[in-house]
C-alpha cells in the first residue's frame, strides 16, 4: 500500500490561516483523496472559524477531539514551529508533518529532547522537508502532485527538488511511486532515512527504495549500515554535493561538510560497501532503479 | 554566522569566562593608545579576521614595547592575511585586538558543536591545545574526551568536573575549569551558538584558566532572538555577490568554476553542480532560487552570476513544482534581455508548464540551448564552452567519465551524443 499515510489518515493543519498553509491545504485538498482527509485546522485566535468548509480549531488535542484527526502537518512560521510540534505530541498524533523552513536549531534539540524522554509514539517527519505522498491516494506538503504515479518504489529523501526529479524520472519511465518521503534539509530533525527505510522493507507494496542524500551528517551511512545487515529490497542511491566546498552551508542547514565529516564521497562509498547501487549522475537515478527491478 | 574574536570575547564576558583584557582597534594610533591603557611589558597584536590559523600565517604576534606595538600594528593591519581556512587569494585585515600578555604553563582545547547522532550540544574537551584539533582527532583521538549535554538540565557539576580532570587541569583548579565549561555551555545554548572554540585555553603559571582565543559561530535561523549578535556582523568578510543575494533573498556561494548555475532548490542545485563536475565542467557557483522566484529575482541571480569574470557559460536547471516553468521562463529572457548575456546559456526545465515554458524561451529568438535532462544539460554547458574556446576544431564534448554502472546500457548514451551533435 504505502507508508505512514493512506486512505484512511486524517489531517489536520498547524498554520492553516497563513499564506502557505492555505495555498498548500487547497492543492492537497485537491489531490486525490484529499478532500476527505483535510478535516481540521488550528489557530488558537480563529477558533470556531473555518477555511473553505474546513473547521478551525484553538488547538491540536481539541481538533482530534472533535474529527479524530491522527496527523498534522505544520506551515506555522520559525519561531513558533517547535511549539506547534509539541502541541501534536502531546496530542498523541500517529505523525506530524512540519514543512516549516528556518527552525532555530536549539527548539528541535528542546523538542526532540522532551519526545525522547515522554517516549512518545508520535513520528516527525521534517521539519524543511515538502512532506509525504502516497501517489493516487493522498498528499501532505508541498509538492507537486501531478508529477507522481501510483506504484511500488519507495523514495526518501533530504531534498526537495531532488524528490521530485527522482520521482519525475520514475514516473517518465513508467514506474510508479508507493510513497515518497521528504525528511528535510535540517541537521537536527526527526525521521532519517534509516527510520524512513524501515517502513519500506515491511511494506508489502514496496518493492524497490531510491535513497538520496546529500553531504552532512552520517544518516546515509547508517541507513547503508541497516540495509546491508536488513534489507530485503533492492536499495539505489544519490548523494548530492560532490562539488560542494568543507566549511560552508549549501542552503540546507544541514547540508555542510565540517570536520572533514559528511563528505559525498565519503557516503558513496559506505552505500556502495554495503551492497547500495549508486550513480554519479542525477539524471539517471530513474534508470538505475529501474535496473534492479526484478 | 560568524563574529570576530575579540567580539567573541565579549559576549564570554557577559557569561563570566575569564579572557585576557583587550581593546579592538581600527588604526595604528588606536593600537598604540590601547596598549597604553591596558599597561604591562607585553602585549599581542592579534589580526582579527573570521578565518582561523592567523597565527600561523603571521597574524599573531608578540610586542615587548610600545615602538613594537606600532610596527607591528603597521605591518599586520591592510595586511593580506593567508591562512589554510582564507584559500590563497587571503583576508585584508581590518582589525585590530591589542591584549595583554599571557604567561602560559599549558594550553588546551574546549570546543562545542550541535551532534546530530545524538541530538545534543557536545562539549569535547582536549589536553592538545593550540594545535589543529582536527588532526588531533584523526591521529589520537583517544586524546578528545566528549560529554553530550542533556538539554534538559544543562551541563552537569560532576561532567565538567570530570571532563577538567581529564585534560589535566589540577585539583586547586577544577572549581574554576568546571564553572567556566559550565559558562560556555550556557553561552553556547542562550546565544544559539552553532560553535564554539577556545582553541587555546590556557592554565597560567598562577593556575587560573583563561580563554586566550575565541571562536563563536551563530545559527542563523535563531539571529531574530539576537539583534545584539547580528550588530556585530562584518561585511567586509563576506563575500560582496553573497551579500548581493541574500538582499534578493537568494542562496548564494562563489566556487572556484567557470559554469554559473542557477537552480530551484538546494539539493537539485547542488546535484546540478555535480553534473557539471561530471561531464568535466566546474561550477561556479551554488545558486538556489528557492521556490518563489519571480522575473525580478532570476534577473538578479543572473547579474549576480555575471558579475563573477569567471563565468563562461550559465546552465539554469528548474524543476517546476509550485514554480511554473513560464513564470521562469519569461524570467530568463528578460534577464537576458537586460544583462544583454553574451555567454552561451543551457536551460532544462521539467514540471508544471513545461511545454508554455520551452514556447516562450524558443519564440525569444535569444539563442538559447534547450536540454531535456540534467545530464544533458551538464553535458551541453560544458561542451558550448569548449566550443567557444576553440572554434576551428569541431568540439568534441568531452567523454563524460566511465561511470562503470550496469545500468547504464548503451541506449541511452549515444541518444545523448547525438543530440548534442545536432546542436553544432
Amino acid at each position: 500500500m504505502s507508508i505512514l499515510i493512506d486512505k484512511n489518515t486524517r489531517v489536520v493543519t498547524q498554520g492553516i490561516t497563513g499564506k502557505t498553509g492555505m495555498f498548500h491545504t487547497q492543492t492537497s485538498r485537491a489531490y486525490a483523496g484529499g478532500k476527505q482527509a483535510f478535516v481540521a485546522g488550528v489557530n488558537p485566535k480563529k477558533a470556531g472559524e473555518s477555511f473553505e468548509g474546513i473547521p478551525i480549531f484553538a488547538n491540536v488535542l481539541q481538533a482530534k477531539k472533535e474529527t479524530g484527526v491522527n496527523t498534522s502537518v505544520i506551515y506555522v512560521p520559525p519561531p513558533f514551529a517547535a511549539s506547534a510540534i509539541w502541541e501534536a505530541v502531546e496530542a498523541d498524533l500517529d505523525l506530524v508533518i512540519c514543512i516549516t523552513e528556518g527552525i532555530p536549531v536549539r527548539d528541535l534539540i528542546e523538542v526532540r529532547d522532551r519526545m525522547r524522554k515522554k517516549k512518545s509514539r508520535t513520528l516527525l517527519v521534517g521539519p524543511n522537508c515538502p512532506g509525504v505522498i502516497t501517489p493516487g491516494v493522498i498528499k501532505i506538503g508541498i509538492m507537486p502532485g501531478h508529477i507522481h504515479k501510483p506504484g511500488r518504489v519507495g523514495v526518501v529523501s533530504r531534498s526537495g527538488t531532488l524528490t521530485y526529479e527522482a520521482v519525475g524520472q520514475l514516473t517518465e519511465l513508467g514506474i510508479g511511486q508507493s510513497s515518497a518521503v521528504g525528511i528535510g534539509g535540517d541537521p537536527v530533525n526527526g525521521m532519517k532515512h534509516l527510520d524512513v527505510m524501515k517502513l519500506f522493507n515491511e511494506d508489502p507494496q514496496t518493492d524497490a527504495v531510491i535513497m538520496i542524500g546529500e553531504i552532512g551528517g552520517s544518516d546515509e551511512e547508517d541507513a547503508a549500515r541497516w540495509v546491508k545487515a536488513n534489507m530485503k529490497k533492492p536499495v539505489v542511491g544519490f548523494i548530492a554535493g560532490v562539488t560542494a566546498p568543507p566549511g560552508k552551508r549549501m542552503g540546507h542547514a544541514g547540508a555542510i561538510i565540517s570536520g572533514g565529516k559528511g563528505t559525498a564521497q565519503e557516503k558513496l562509498a559506505v552505500m556502495e560497501a554495503c551492497g547500495i547501487k549508486v550513480t554519479k549522475n542525477p539524471a539517471e537515478m530513474g534508470r538505475l532503479l529501474k535496473s534492479v527491478l526484478k | 554566522m560568524k563574529i570576530h574574536e575579540y567580539q567573541g570575547k565579549e559576549i564570554f564576558r557577559k557569561f563570566g569566562l575569564p579572557t585576557p583584557r583587550g581593546i579592538a582597534c581600527f588604526s595604528v594610533e588606536e593600537a598604540v593608545e590601547a596598549a597604553k591603557k591596558l599597561g604591562g611589558a607585553v602585549w599581542v597584536v592579534k589580526a582579527q579576521i573570521h578565518a582561523g590559523g592567523r597565527g600561523k600565517g603571521g597574524g599573531v604576534k608578540l610586542a615587548r614595547s610600545l615602538d613594537e606595538v606600532r610596527d607591528l600594528s603597521k605591518k599586520i593591519l591592510g595586511m593580506n592575511l593567508i591562512t589554510h581556512q582564507t584559500g590563497p587569494q587571503g583576508q585584508k585585515v581590518r582589525r585590530l585586538l591589542i591584549e595583554e600578555g599571557a604567561d602560559i604553563a599549558r594550553e588546551l582545547y574546549i570546543g562545542m558543536v550541535v551532534d546530530r547522532g545524538t541530538q545534543r550540544v557536545v562539549l569535547m574537551a582536549s589536553s592538545e591545545g593550540g594545535m589543529d584539533i582536527e588532526a588531533v582527532a584523526a591521529n589520537t583521538p583517544e586524546k578528545i574526551h566528549k560529554v553530550f549535554v542533556d538539554p534538559a538540565s544543562g551541563l552537569k557539576d560532576d561532567e565538567a568536573r570530570g571532563v577538567a580532570k581529564k585534560i589535566g587541569i589540577p585539583d586547586s583548579a577544577l572549581p574554576e575549569a568546571a564553572e567556566l565549561l559550565q559558562n560556555l555551555y550556557k553561552c553556547f545554548w542562550e546565544m544559539d551558538a552553532s560553535l564554539a572554540e577556545i582553541n587555546p585555553l590556557i592554565l597560567s603559571k598562577a593556575n587560573k584558566v583563561v580563554a586566550l582565543d575565541s571562536k563563536l559561530n551563530f545559527d542563523d535561523n535563531a539571529l531574530f532572538r539576537h539583534p545584539d549578535v547580528v550588530a556585530m556582523r562584518d561585511l567586509d568578510e563576506e563575500d560582496p555577490l553573497e551579500i548581493e543575494a541574500s538582499k534578493y533573498d537568494l542562496n548564494y556561494i562563489s566556487l572556484d568554476g567557470n559554469i554559473g548555475c542557477m537552480v530551484n532548490g538546494a539539493g537539485l542545485a547542488m546535484a546540478t553542480m555535480d553534473t557539471v563536475k561530471l561531464f568535466g565542467g566546474s561550477p561556479a557557483n551554488f545558486l538556489d532560487v528557492g521556490g518563489g522566484a519571480t522575473a525580478e529575482k532570476v534577473t538578479a541571480a543572473f547579474k549576480i552570476m555575471l558579475s563573477n569574470p569567471k563565468v563562461k557559460a550559465i546552465l539554469v536547471n528548474i524543476f517546476g513544482g509550485i514554480m511554473k516553468c513560464d513564470t521562469i521562463a519569461a524570467g530568463v529572457v528578460a534577464a537576458a534581455r537586460e544583462v544583454k548575456l553574451s555567454v552561451p546559456l543551457v536551460v532544462r526545465m521539467k514540471g508544471t508548464n513545461e511545454d508554455l515554458g520551452k514556447k516562450i524561451l524558443k519564440d525569444s529568438g535569444l539563442p538559447i540551448i534547450s536540454a531535456d535532462n540534467m545530464g544533458q544539460a551538464g553535458q551541453k554547458a560544458v561542451a558550448s564552452i569548449a566550443a567557444k574556446r576553440k572554434p576551428p576544431i569541431k568540439a568534441k564534448a568531452r567523454p563524460a567519465k566511465k561511470k562503470g554502472r550496469p545500468a547504464k546500457k548503451a541506449r541511452p548514451a549515444p541518444k545523448k551524443k547525438a543530440a548534442n551533435r545536432k546542436k553544432k
